[in-house]
């Protein structure tokens, strides 16, 4: 499979990068390339494999569904590149998303 | 006694306790050191205050008898784990301003353990690399130089800059993590000793995710007995990380010295790759006689996916970092970059200007392997080649107790090598891939030079959970190959 410049644009809209016509082209040829390499994975027989997801072979634990800690909005807001602290309380602050 | 800087973990801890050193001048001895070897960039930020306090209170806690495991000993952290109140960059721009509410698990048990911070170390952005020229802030400079070459040298990564300060004597151990091998390739290239445990030995929480279910921490230490005496304290289970694992922390320095008789070590012929360097394989086989001296049997085993390892992993990894980077988006910390348009163009514009080439390649791929209509093609491909790969160790331990191989396949490059396409550079991983795939503890150990007088090393793979083993056989391998060369740039 290639990607074609059409399909670079929409994986880059996906992953919300935004890219260069300039890029596009460059991009076009390295993960070409990358995917090119990849796809020696069809040379190995997998049917009736069953998917591995985690390097160990473990089940997941369940935690009690409890509140372990909160209260901590200075902490969480504590990095916020913008921030708006009105009557309603302390939020993090974005262009407007609802006309 | 020896100049501070360069003890051992094993001997500055004894002469802090029998107090014929302080923590105060070890800590300063090191903060000198980094300071004037400041050109070889192996940190990005130094918290020379802290480190001071850190060592006031060691001082106190040792003249009282009250010494912990690692009171008073100076370690780097790679840049990678969050730490409280102190930057923690990522090696990425996206993360400019960042400075962390809270402490990554590992880190506070070293501190718990009474070790000082002497700062944070560089690496490859988000550790994606095994050359550290992807730092947002610069690259590593290798300690080590090639005989009659005046070029600089990659010390390897993504631990590019916990390597190059271990080794140049900026610090007495530093902790680092290993996603493909970005522990054990630094530590081949710079003539240090590093571990990644098993998957699930240690906590991953607070350190910052690239890709989740390969993702290990470790230590990188100038012996094996240093990297035992670290891994122990970084160790344990951490009910803040769903994978981490409930079992019982041996005391691994106590396996180090431990005897090889009788141990059964593989040597798995598909890493015999074609167009390998006889400097390699003579080291590979080596390393194999001082085993077979050393009592131990070795075996020639298969592991016939060896193969797959890299291009699964480069499905993989990338898909889970895709997933995981999603959270840098210009809005709740970090850098933003605000085009004037709505939410989607704040997202888009941020990340185009705050990740570097790399890790957008690699965002990218993810995004592509992920993406509706090729989630199978790519992704269900990849996991099932990954059980399959897991598949072929569990049936070399139903032979074997070890598996010897090369750390990587050459020694250190030169900065601005390697660079024509991205699949060469990924092929640094080849022999430490598949242990982050199987979820296995894989050490690298300096055992020789090669022709240039750039260190080699050799790595031991073991069982799920049995690093006991991994440290035996490393410290067999570092007894025998009696590895005592020093790097060019050193404090």
């Amino acid at each position: 499979m290639s990607l074609d410049p059409e399909t670079v644009r929409r994986i880059a809209d996906l992953a919300r990068i935004a890219v260069t016509e300039e890029e596009v082209a460059r991009l076009q040829g390295e993960l070409n390339s990358i995917l090119a390499w990849i796809e020696q994975l069809n040379e190995v027989a997998t049917a009736g494999v069953e998917p591995l997801a985690g390097a160990v072979r473990m089940q997941l634990r369940l935690r009690a569904d409890v509140v372990t800690e909160g209260d901590q909005h200075e902490a969480i807001l504590a990095n916020a590149p913008d921030r708006a602290d009105n009557a309603m309380g302390s939020f993090f602050a974005v262009p407007k998303v609802v006309e | 006694m020896s100049t501070p800087t360069d003890l051992t973990i094993a001997e500055a801890r004894d002469l802090l306790g029998r107090r014929a050193l302080s923590a105060r001048e070890l800590t300063e001895a090191h903060l000198g050191a980094i300071e004037r070897l400041s050109s070889l960039n192996a940190f990005i930020t130094l918290t020379a205050e802290r480190a001071l306090a850190d060592a006031a209170r060691a001082d106190e806690r040792l003249a009282r008898g009250e010494a912990r495991p690692l009171e008073g000993i100076p370690l780097g952290i790679k840049d990678l784990f969050c730490t409280e109140g102190v930057r923690t960059t990522a090696a990425s721009r996206i993360l400019d301003g960042f400075t962390p509410p809270y402490e990554s698990t590992v880190t506070r048990k070293l501190w718990e353990a009474g070790a000082v911070c002497l700062g944070k170390t560089n690496l490859d952005e988000f550790a994606m690399g095994s050359s550290n020229t992807t730092s947002a802030f610069g690259h590593v400079v290798n300690p080590w130089r090639r005989r009659g070459d005046n070029r600089d040298l990659v010390p390897g990564g993504s631990s590019g800059g916990s390597a190059a300060a271990v080794a140049a004597r900026l610090c007495l151990g530093a902790t680092a993590t290993d996603t493909g091998g970005s522990i054990r390739q630094p530590a081949a290239f710079t003539g240090t000793v590093g571990i990644k445990p098993t998957y699930g030995r240690c906590s991953r929480w607070g350190i910052i995710a690239f890709a989740s279910s390969l993702d290990q921490a470790g230590p990188i230490a100038r012996t094996v007995r240093d990297a035992a005496i670290l891994l122990r304290a970084m160790s344990g289970f951490d009910p803040k990380d769903s994978t981490s694992a409930d079992v019982p922390v041996p005391d691994f320095e106590a396996a180090v010295g431990r005897s090889v008789k009788g141990l059964k070590i593989g040597v798995p012929k598909e890493y015999r790759l074609p167009g390998m360097s006889a400097e390699i394989i003579s080291l590979w086989e080596r390393g194999a006689a001082w085993l077979r001296e050393a009592g131990a049997e070795i075996r020639e085993i298969s592991l016939p996916h060896t193969k797959y390892a890299l291009p699964c992993y480069y499905i993989i990894a990338p898909a889970e970092a895709s997933s995981n980077l999603a959270r840098y988006d210009g809005v709740r910390f970090g850098m933003r970059v605000d085009p004037g348009g709505d939410l989607d163009d704040l997202y888009a514009a941020t990340r185009a200007a705050g990740f570097g080439a790399e890790v957008r390649r690699r965002i990218l791929i993810g995004t592509y392997v992920l993406s509706a209509g090729y989630y199978d093609a790519y992704y269900l491909k990849a996991q099932k080649v990954r059980a399959l790969i897991a598949r072929d160790f569990d049936r070399a331990w139903e032979e074997v107790d070890a598996i010897l191989t090369p750390a990587t396949p050459t020694s250190a490059f030169a900065i601005g090598e390697k660079q024509d396409d991205p699949v060469t550079m990924y092929l640094n991983d080849v022999f430490t891939v598949t242990a982050n795939l199987a979820g296995l503890p894989g050490i690298s150990v300096p055992a020789g030079l090669d022709e240039g007088g750039l260190p080699l090393g050799l790595q031991v793979i073991g069982r799920p959970f049995d690093e006991e083993t991994v440290f035996a056989v490393a410290g067999a391998i570092e007894g025998a190959a009696g590895f005592d060369a020093l790097p060019a740039v050193r404090a």
